[in-house]
């Protein structure tokens, strides 16, 4: 019974999930939603707003750097609470 | 446990490994790379280091008070460098806005906050490497 409850439950998730996909734009397509205006003006200012010319660095550290700062952040909680627990013994 | 090989190959590639590592920090706006990746290779030539030889060899090289410092001082840093650009008068870590020069695209000394962001990130990296790492193997034996 309980196995039953189970298979059914995956098959109703795969059943939303391989909707979802049908329903997702084609791969690499120029009409895609996330082709909007905010890579564009990425790639055509970003040298000119960050002077980087790797457009990735200009984004995760200057377009994005609050989100930067946020890992940096994770990584220093991280490593206070295992070495909290390792000297606590 | 002594062995000759091992110890004669990492003295001789240890030096190439660290310097890749500051290359890619320091070329983090001009080539793929940045802070993340160059302090991850520079932590692993120090667990390197202390694998090959042994761990307290490793810890005379850098002490624990040394790496908790960088430690805490790369993402202290990091967010100091953020008020830098409310005190000129504009957002939160923001670079072109706030007046920081931003040199010729290209160059090496360049694109203002981007480059000191990543030697922030590199040195918080590689210590967040090499004090876990001491912790972990260290265990009970060292305070």
């Amino acid at each position: 019974m309980r196995q039953l409850l189970v298979v059914i439950f995956l098959a109703l998730i795969a059943n939303a999930l391989i909707f979802t996909v049908v329903e997702m734009p084609p791969f690499g397509s120029p009409d895609n939603p996330s082709n909007n205006q905010v890579n564009q003006r990425y790639v055509e200012k970003g040298v000119e707003e960050t002077g980087s010319i790797n457009v990735v660095a200009s984004v995760i550290m200057d377009y994005r750097a609050f989100d930067t700062l946020g890992e940096a952040t994770v990584l220093f909680v991280a490593i206070a609470a295992a070495l909290s627990n390792l000297k606590a013994h | 446990m002594e062995d000759l090989i091992l110890t004669m190959i990492v003295r001789l590639i240890l030096p190439f490994i660290q310097i890749y590592g500051y290359y890619i920090i320091i070329h983090g706006h001009l080539s793929p790379g940045g802070g993340f990746p160059g302090g991850a290779i520079i932590g692993a030539s120090m667990i390197l280091f202390a694998l090959a030889f042994n761990l307290k060899e490793g810890s005379n090289k850098i002490s624990h008070d040394t790496s908790t410092l960088l430690e805490s001082g790369g993402a202290f840093g990091f967010a100091a460098l953020g008020f830098l650009g409310v005190f000129m008068g504009s957002n939160y870590l923001s670079n072109r806005a706030a007046g920081f020069p931003l040199g010729i695209p290209g160059n090496l000394i360049s694109s203002g906050m981007i480059f000191l962001i990543s030697i922030f990130i590199g040195v918080k990296v590689a210590s967040t490497f090499i004090t876990l790492f001491f912790n972990l193997v260290e265990g009970k034996t060292h305070d």
